[in-house]
């Protein structure tokens, strides 16, 4: 394209900046929603998000060429119905009355949220984070990767529409069309945004942090998995398998490097090739280090693909395999198949004791991951806890697949698209983002003394308090010394408001 | 010390006494009286700084002219990297940036066919006369009594005896004025089937914005087909999605012959405005399209600027923060009537234009005006119906901002009742 003759503004960052206006706007009249108009408006979009998650699920890997579609439907299910079901009990919205420490805690939403969408799950994350924020009265603003941008933006676009035909408020759910990474760092340091959730690669969430405003960012994942010679070795099997080829491997609490103690380790590779997965030759091992690892880091084309289709890329065949795992010696940083691998490929290692388990975890994670998540299959209380003890993650699944595990599907850690890495992680939350984290809470706080009697509260709704009429302290004149001039203005007004009152 | 690098002055006395001695000594004395003591120096968005710095929020807007704020960022984008290319321009000659403006007015207007252009509203008010007199060979223009289309020759003559007899413009001949809402003193002045335009404010900004009443403007346009006048929209106040439409006339569903816009298309940046005209109406830009000439009429640095006005305008997100400020302002003027109704006694509400109705006192708004003004907000009363509070938020308001506007509202009020009640005390 020729340049313009004449130089004009960049109309797209004055429109995105009008989003902003239009969420600060919509936020505002979220927060005078009750209760009944919120679950109204959540279940519109969970209901709207659900019937059309195989749609999304085969758009999403048509467009990013990444997951499995049967595995991003369920991801969608997950993130959409059955995460309003998961919350329908809670209630982010009534006053919260704590009697014993005289508190009334209201919740006060964000306002504005400004989300980053991943590339890995472009609809579910729409979803997620689209839910949470209505859940909880924020406006959200969703910034789809620009290469899952087609099915993240329609994704958004439906629940919008879902929830304005609900009640919500004009753009409480906007979604930027175009988006790019100047245009991106400007509108996260935009002072109208009150919460980032960055959701993404080491880039995008740094940035986030660095905008100057708010940000709930994760850092990578690179989970080690001890199976112990107490495990229950089948299970351990099939669970690993089923999570490391659950959506290729895409989610980031996916398994990184098994480190199984030397004693099972025979029957776990048996078992686990019973699960379909192909035991690389040391050949074989090599040639998916040269593949999945390039100069620059890992190669992006690999993420996500299908187990038989990165072996072809390597060059050697694995057909039907669900995942690839490559045995390893060396289980520190410069060994690349230890490092963070969002593709069915898995790094096994053998280990004599939890001891050397840890030091081998903690090795692993000292590059990346750091605050994320590991696994444990053991039924040895010692063991799980001195390994979540010493290792640097924040969550620590047993005898589940760290996949949905860790991510709180298939544990109580709470589902989440987004996990909190914590400080080690360069994150400023620690736990799976859940609704919580998208409000915070003015407290009325009463003298502690036993003479000062607390309140009575119940009942009482800040959104629908008794009507206050004729505030005869507005009528005080300021401006004014003489008090004969005030008594008189009082009786006059006094007088005329009782008629129109009577009126 | 104020220096403007070109001039200085010593204070704000300084500025008043030599606007008084070289510029306009009564209209200085009158804001002085008035109790409003503005001098706007820096500004920006929808906010006035005072020469003292202190800071206003504007909801006067010239009419407006600041209907995205002032100096908006885009726009001052647009307009210098015109600057960087084009002047005024030869009007004698087509254009690139007449072109392309006319064209995109022509295809947000329905039953539009051209654009012509000028400097202000009131030279596209005479070129919308002149049209109406060439399409119908007549001379006669109908208007409403306390109606306003600016001060040229025939624009005038169109408005109120004030800004007339004092020059001896007025031309009581050809131009006769019939009261507003009344549909049958517009018949009767039709009936004649002599008159050639019948012009109309879609809402008369001067005189208070009075809504007209349902089926008003149809029935204005009806008769002038029926004794086959044209319909002229004056547009400058009502126009630009001030309404919640583009133009205040699609708000009505009513379709004029000609229709006037100006102030807001400038951005208030650079002065334009456009007289658009249907097929027959630009009978004469076939005939002799130099019969009317403006050198600075379309200028087309103003045509660049006017050009992303209604780009902007057209964006989804500037639709919806009209709506969303007009259920706001409707929605907290029903607030302050139920704390307040013992002065503020109703609201006029289309869009983003609203009346105020002080009504307990013949100048109500007057006082309310510098109550505001003390408390931060600049909003002119009427200077037809000094009742009336003209409120006219920018279509680019935000929560923040609309939020301190009725925190400023609610804070002024005492005072206001304070300032009526000494005048009626006075009285």
């Amino acid at each position: 394209m020729t340049q313009p003759l004449m130089k004009v503004p960049d109309a797209q960052f004055e429109r995105a900046k009008l989003m902003l206006d239009r969420a600060r706007w919509a936020a505002s009249r979220m927060q005078k929603l009750d209760r009944v108009a919120i679950r109204r408006i959540c279940e519109a979009v969970g209901n709207a998000g659900h019937a059309k998650a195989q749609h999304y699920a085969e758009w999403a890997v048509r467009e990013t060429g990444m997951g499995v579609i049967e595995h991003k439907r369920i991801k969608n299910e997950a993130c959409s119905r059955a995460l309003v079901e998961l919350y329908a009990g809670e209630d982010f919205i009534s006053p919260r009355i704590d009697a014993a420490r005289k508190i009334v805690e209201l919740p006060r939403p964000a306002g504005v949220v400004f989300a980053l969408i991943p590339v890995t799950n472009p609809v579910a994350t729409v979803f997620f984070k689209t839910l949470l924020a209505l859940m909880t009265r924020n406006a959200i603003i969703l910034s789809p990767h620009p290469q899952a941008r087609a099915c993240s933006a329609d994704a958004a676009r439906l629940l919008a529409e879902a929830a304005r035909a609900a009640g919500a408020p004009d753009g409480a759910i906007q979604v930027i069309d175009e988006p790019n990474i100047p245009l991106l760092e400007k509108l996260m340091a935009d002072e109208r945004v009150d919460l980032i959730i960055a959701t993404g690669g080491p880039s995008v969430v740094k940035a986030a942090y660095r905008s100057g405003n708010p940000a709930l960012g994760v850092g990578p994942g690179n989970a080690p998995v001890v199976v112990d010679d107490t495990a229950d070795i089948r299970l351990a099997a099939k669970r690993i398998v089923a999570s490391k080829s659950f959506d290729n491997s895409i989610l980031c609490t996916n398994e990184s490097t098994v480190l199984a103690f030397a004693s099972i380790a025979d029957r776990l590779l048996e078992a686990m090739k019973a699960e379909k997965a192909h035991i690389c030759t040391a050949e074989e091992t090599a040639k998916l280090r040269n593949l999945l690892f390039t100069e620059t880091g890992f190669n992006i084309a690999m993420i996500g693909k299908d187990a038989s289709v990165i072996a072809r890329e390597a060059g050697f065949n694995a057909p039907g395999a669900k995942i690839l795992v490559t045995p390893v010696d060396l289980v520190q940083p410069e060994e690349k198949l230890v490092r963070e691998k969002l593709c069915p490929v898995l790094a096994f290692a053998r280990v004599q004791t939890i001891d050397q388990a840890i030091s081998s975890a903690r090795s692993m994670m000292r590059k990346s991951g750091k605050g994320h998540s590991a696994a444990i299959h053991s039924k040895s209380e010692a063991n799980i806890l001195a390994f979540a003890a010493a290792v640097p993650a924040l969550r620590i699944a047993v005898n589940t697949g760290c996949s949905l595990g860790a991510s709180g599907y298939e544990t109580n850690l709470g589902p989440s698209m987004t996990i909190g890495t914590g400080f080690a992680g360069g994150s400023s939350i620690g736990e799976n983002l859940t609704p919580h984290h998208l409000l915070h809470y003015a407290r009325i706080a009463y003298n502690k003394d036993a003479s000062e009697t607390f309140g009575n509260f119940a009942g009482l709704d800040p959104l629908n308090l008794p009507k206050r009429i004729a505030p005869v302290a507005s009528l005080a004149v300021d401006n004014s010394n003489d008090s004969e001039l005030r008594r008189e203005l009082r009786r006059i007004i006094l007088e005329e408001l009782k008629a129109v009152m009577a009126a | 010390m104020y220096d403007y690098g070109l001039f200085k002055f010593e204070s704000k006395q300084d500025l008043f006494d030599k606007a008084i001695r070289f510029w306009n000594p009564d209209k200085t004395k009158f804001w002085q009286k008035a109790g409003i003591d503005l001098v706007i120096d820096r500004r920006e968005g929808y906010f006035l700084y005072d020469m003292s710095g202190r800071r206003l929020i504007d909801l006067h807007l010239n009419g407006g002219t600041y209907n995205f704020g002032h100096r908006h960022p885009e726009l001052i984008e647009t307009l210098k990297g015109a600057l960087d290319y084009f002047d005024i321009g030869n009007h004698w000659f087509p254009s690139v940036a007449r072109a392309a403006l006319a064209e995109s007015l022509i295809n947000i207007s329905p039953g539009m066919s051209y654009a012509v252009f000028a400097p202000g509203g009131a030279e596209a008010v005479d070129i919308a006369i002149k049209s109406a007199r060439y399409a119908t060979k007549r001379r006669k223009v109908v208007s409403i009594i306390k109606g306003y289309h600016g001060h040229s020759g025939l624009a005038v003559a169109t408005g109120d005896d004030r800004f007339t007899k004092i020059f001896l413009a007025d031309q009581p001949d050809s131009f006769a004025q019939v009261p507003f809402n009344d549909i049958e003193a517009m018949e009767r002045a039709l009936k004649g089937n002599d008159v050639a335009a019948v012009i109309i404010e879609t809402i008369p900004a001067t005189y208070g914005f009075p809504m007209p009443k349902d089926g008003y403007l149809n029935a204005c346009k009806a008769l002038c087909e029926k004794y086959g006048a044209m319909y002229i929209a004056d547009e400058v106040q009502t126009g630009l999605m001030r309404t919640g439409k583009m133009w205040g006339w699609q708000a009505y569903g009513v379709q004029p012959d000609i229709m006037v816009t100006a102030k807001g298309l400038s951005g208030g940046l650079y002065p334009i405005s456009a007289c658009l005209v249907n097929e027959k109406a630009g009978g004469w830009l076939h005939e002799d399209g130099a019969a009317h000439i403006s050198t600075s009429g379309g200028a087309e640095l103003g045509c660049v600027v006017a050009h992303k006005v209604i780009e902007m305008l057209l964006r989804p997100e500037v639709i919806a923060n009209v709506q969303t400020v007009t259920d706001y302002m409707a929605e907290s003027m029903q607030e302050m009537i139920a704390r307040h109704g013992d002065i503020f006694t109703g609201v006029r509400q289309k869009g983003v234009i609203l009346g105020l109705e002080f009504s307990n006192h013949p100048e109500g708004a007057v006082f309310v005006s510098r109550a505001l003004y003390e408390h931060g907000v600049w909003a002119i009363f009427s200077s037809l119906d000094k009742r009336v509070l003209q409120w006219k938020p920018g279509v680019l308001l935000t929560q923040e901002t609309c939020q301190d506007i009725m925190d400023r509202f609610d804070a002024a009020m005492p005072r206001a009742r304070e300032l009526l009640h000494q005048a009626k005390k006075a009285a």
